[in-house]
């Protein structure tokens, strides 16, 4: 299994589309918000935790259809899911190989693009964790996602639609983990709970994700 | 070893294409499928691979030796022939690569990214492939696409060799290889017949 | 035929077609009287509120809704479910008609309130908790209808949308408690309930009882009548598939 993941990690390295293109449109939806808020930085300030949570959760969705998708059409998939590797495991390993590819970058650009929107001083290291911890439950639900679309041509609009509303928990306590911080409440609750959520979609998420790949397969 | 199929039938979709599909191959023999396009070849051999499930009948194999080539190679053209065959044989827990690289000549070819392969080339490393997985059934389909005669002939005698260290092959092929142990199988007379698709939705009350 | 003596036969194509072709008329007959009931009762003989007016009557068509809404998904759930485990093809098919139905539900009782609303809270919208996990159920239904949509073999859509159903449920539930978290909220508690002395006055119980029955009626009769045409809709593809294959 590891070297599946190797194998995943060298080919989005090697077709450029891994690290580069999400961050870049991080980079961009970031820039956009003050051409469409304003330039107060109070405002920006006040928004910025939400902002850095939809732009990553965004960038995430953006490389989810090539999860399955390439092996699906070359044949791999066949090989794989008849390989003495269990097929949940090879779930995990892909979205495993889509995290380290997008949200752990997206987790460590997080605090430099929110010196741009003026994020509260304090939070830094915050947003940070919070992308860090909460990054992982989307690759995984989006593996999800992707393993039920891999079978459809057009399949990344669909993606997107039944992917998102599966992310709203994992937002909506992500981002509450730096607004009350910066409210200046606790954060204990909203972090430990966002924690909870991804350890929770790496128990349920394999099974479901293999149980569509199977059916998709056949 | 032993690798026998009795009274199996599978779907594609919503109808069953074949039923009552039933062969015995011991270790050494060959099994071609012959039959019109349409007529069941890929939808059988992925039944056999275990990759879509039966509706009847029974499939008894050794435990983990079977493995499924199909039409596409699962070549990742931005690795080289040397790492894509190193990745199949990590996966499936092989050790060397050197007898798959020994095959079809692709030494020379080792270093050199897939995307630079020819479609020749390229199904010889895909067919190559079978033999870093160290497993014994080959359910093929379609080997012989895009390769030439000369590549036939090595594929041919890829099988030879497969067949005489006791393995196993089941094969749709249009191209006659020349396997001494090989039987041929029309796969037309297990047609399924309208009154067998047993489909709820074509009950005769129903309408 | 003889008869049958479990609940399962009734997930015979054949056997569904013949129970409902009798039950869908009662249905229909039901839910028409309960909802005349029902509406005209509540809309025109029971008292205006001292505090809300006449608005308050909106509440024999929001509460039903809503209700029906959540309790259309966990229907779908259920029959998700049997399809995954029994593999009857009327359950996936069932699921699959419900939706829609799910779908309007939402949305009326999304527009019911926002009506209401209007003068109580002086806003037709805000980013209440139950408002907002209205919105939430709203696109889990817009993301399974389309996904059956998008997926031409019918066993293979009934698979993928079941276990989209199964984590959906999860993870709307999920968002229910993640919405309360977020926002505490200015929605009136639960108009009904069995255990609490405190829901709504009895002038209004009765009438909402008989519409929220109406509802459940029409409910169980566009459930019905869709799944006949699912049924159908299957036999036709199936017989140009025989058709096809000679």
């Amino acid at each position: 299994m590891i070297a599946l993941l190797k194998r995943d990690l060298a080919l989005a390295l090697r077709s450029g589309g891994g690290f580069g293109l999400s961050l870049a449109f991080f980079l961009i939806v970031v820039m956009f918000v003050p051409f469409g808020i304003g330039p107060d930085s109070g405002t920006l300030a006040k928004i910025a935790p939400g902002i850095l949570w939809i732009g990553a959760l965004l960038a995430c969705l953006l490389s989810l259809d090539r999860v399955f998708q390439l092996d699906f059409e070359d044949g791999s998939l066949d090989l794989l899911a008849t390989a003495p590797l269990p097929l949940e495991g090879i779930v995990a390993m892909k979205a495993l190989a889509h995290w380290l590819t997008t949200g752990l970058p997206l987790s460590l650009a997080a605090p430099i693009l929110g010196f741009l929107l003026h994020l509260p001083a304090g939070t830094y290291f915050w947003m940070f964790l919070s992308l860090l911890i909460g990054t992982p439950a989307l690759s995984f639900l989006g593996t999800f996602g992707a393993a039920i679309t891999v079978g459809l041509k057009r399949g990344g609009l669909l993606l997107s639609l039944l992917v998102l509303p599966l992310y709203i928990p994992t937002l909506i306590f992500g981002a509450q983990t730096v607004v009350l911080l910066a409210d200046g409440l606790s954060n204990t609750t909203a972090f430990a709970i966002l924690a909870a959520l991804s350890l929770f979609t790496f128990a349920i998420i394999p099974f479901a994700a293999a149980y569509a790949l199977r059916v998709n397969l056949r | 070893m032993k690798f026998e199929v009795s009274n199996l039938g599978c779907r594609r979709g919503d109808l069953r294409v074949l039923s009552g599909v039933s062969f015995t191959l011991t270790g050494g023999s060959a099994l071609i499928l012959k039959g019109p396009n349409g007529s069941g070849k890929t939808t059988l051999l992925r039944c056999l691979a275990g990759l879509a499930p039966p509706t009847e009948g029974n499939i008894t194999a050794p435990n983990e030796q079977i493995v499924y080539a199909g039409h596409a190679d699962g070549i990742k053209s931005q690795m080289t022939v040397a790492e894509n065959l190193r990745f199949w044989a990590d996966v499936f827990g092989q050790d060397s690569i050197e007898q798959a690289l020994d095959m079809f000549d692709m030494h020379p070819l080792a270093n050199r990214a897939a995307q630079h392969l020819s479609a020749g080339q390229k199904r010889r490393l895909g067919l190559s492939r079978l033999l870093v997985t160290g497993r014994r059934i080959w359910l093929l389909d379609e080997p012989t696409v895009s390769l030439d005669a000369e590549s036939v002939k090595t594929f041919a005698k890829m099988i030879d060799q497969h067949l005489i260290a006791g393995g196993i092959a089941v094969l749709a092929t249009h191209i006659n290889l020349g396997l001494k142990t090989a039987t041929e199988l029309d796969i037309s007379q297990f047609k399924a017949r309208p009154q067998d698709h047993g489909n709820p939705f074509l009950d005769e009350d129903l309408a | 035929m003889s008869r049958p003596n479990s609940l399962w036969e009734y997930a015979n194509p054949t056997r569904f077609m013949r129970l409902t072709d009798k039950v869908l008329p009662l249905a229909a007959v039901g839910a028409g009287l309960c909802l005349l009931i029902g509406l005209f009762w509540g809309f025109f003989l029971t008292p205006d509120d001292y505090k809300q007016g006449s608005t308050v009557k909106i509440i024999f068509l929001h509460v039903p809704s809503a209700m029906m809404a959540i309790n259309i998904w966990v229907m779908m759930l259920v029959t998700s479910l049997v399809w995954l485990i029994r593999r009857h093809h009327v359950s996936a098919l069932a699921a699959r008609a419900a939706a829609p139905i799910g779908l309007t539900m939402t949305l009326i009782a999304l527009f019911t309130g926002a009506i209401w609303g209007q003068p109580m809270w002086g806003t037709y919208w805000a980013w209440d908790p139950r408002l907002t996990s209205f919105m939430i159920l709203f696109v889990f239904y817009l993301g399974y209808i389309a996904l059956w949509a998008a997926i031409e073999d019918p066993d293979t859509a009934g698979d993928l949308t079941s276990i989209l159903c199964l984590v959906g449920s999860v993870f709307a539930l999920l968002s229910r408690y993640a919405v309360n978290f977020w926002n505490q909220g200015l929605h009136q508690g639960a108009s009904l309930s069995v255990d609490k002395e405190q829901h709504v006055d009895n002038a209004f119980y009765l009438p909402l009882l008989v519409s929220i029955a109406g509802f459940v009626l029409l409910f169980i009769a566009l459930v019905l009548l869709r799944t006949r045409t699912e049924i159908r809709a299957r036999r036709i593809s199936a017989l140009i598939a025989r058709e096809r294959q000679g």
